[in-house]
């Protein structure tokens, strides 16, 4: 089964770089631009048929690992 | 006459640990036993320095990978028990996300690589590791980091205020707290954290940078003899 995770920093949580893409997209003309927040994308394969519990594993190797919850919120998607 | 013995912990892509070596002999302390990621056990020790770096490169997270290496679930259990564990700029960052210290520590605010002197007021000079200084010292060191933003939600900045675990901050020479002052946009211009039992200390700066004439200033070398005499 294949997973994408989707790591962002939590609304509270001041994003620089994002803030620098923003500029850099209203520099190049792009109007209208607000709010932009980088993040990140993991995907991986999970030997699991079963798709609650490969989400299970999934949240346990996001809080454990992939994600630091202390800022970072994630969301996981499952596909067959 | 009992000397302190200090363990150092080595990933790939630390890069400080002789410098934490240096400051340590030149404290007085028994010469540091080098400890390499792929053990699982730490030797029975005073002191366990995590020392900075770019531990794996800095995949995923600053410290994210070592945090849940072997030998830093031995620095947890150790630290758990009372040892004296300092992490020190890649160090304190492996110490947060292994949970050992709260808080986060973020891409720096100005996005740059922030390598210079910086100066640190002594905010709770009532620990093992700020012994040697004075109450709202004010002491010089240098930073060196990409990701030195320190961050943790209100309610966390308000516990760590309320219980004198806030251990540096970043200030003027003259002690004021200024963004000027701060090099990376951390919240309350806090440089360095305890545990609540004050016997582990995450810091940015580099207080190990700072313990040698041939360096510009030993500001940092006090943290090191605070640590030898009252480990001993």
């Amino acid at each position: 089964m294949k997973a994408r995770i989707h790591i962002t920093l939590k609304s509270g949580v001041l994003d620089p770089q994002g803030k620098a893409i923003e500029n850099a997209l209203s520099g190049l003309g792009f109007g209208g631009i607000g709010n932009v927040r980088q993040g990140k994308y993991i995907e991986l394969e999970i030997a699991e048929a079963d798709a609650a519990r490969a989400r299970q594993k999934l949240d346990d190797m996001c809080r454990k690992l992939l994600a630091n919850t202390v800022i970072e919120n994630y969301a996981i998607e499952v596909a067959p | 006459m009992h000397a302190v013995k200090s363990a150092i912990v080595v990933f790939p892509g630390t890069n400080r640990e002789h410098d934490a070596v240096a400051a340590l002999r030149a404290a007085g302390g028994r010469e540091p036993i080098m400890v390499w990621h792929r053990e699982s056990e730490i030797p029975e020790v005073d002191l366990i320095v995590v020392p900075g770096g770019f531990s794996y490169g800095d995949y995923l997270r600053s410290g994210a990978m070592a945090a849940h290496s072997p030998i830093v679930r031995a620095i947890v259990e150790r630290a758990k028990r009372g040892v004296a564990v300092i992490g020190i700029c890649n160090g304190f960052q492996v110490l947060t996300e292994a949970g050992l210290l709260p808080g986060a520590l973020m891409r720096n605010a100005g996005l740059k690589f922030v390598c210079r002197d910086v100066h640190l007021r002594v905010e709770n000079a009532q620990t093992v590791f700020t012994a040697a200084y004075a109450q709202g010292q004010v002491i010089r060191a240098p930073v060196a980091h990409n990701d030195g933003n320190y961050f943790a939600d209100a309610a966390t900045l308000e516990r760590l205020e309320g219980e004198g675990r806030v251990a540096f901050r970043y200030a003027t020479p003259e002690g004021e707290l200024s963004d000027g002052a701060n090099p990376n946009g951390s919240a309350r211009h806090i440089a360095g954290v305890f545990n609540a039992t004050k016997t582990v200390l995450g810091l940015m700066p580099h207080p190990e940078n700072a313990s040698d004439p041939l360096h510009g200033g030993t500001d940092g070398l006090g943290l090191f003899q605070g640590l030898a005499r009252a480990l001993v």
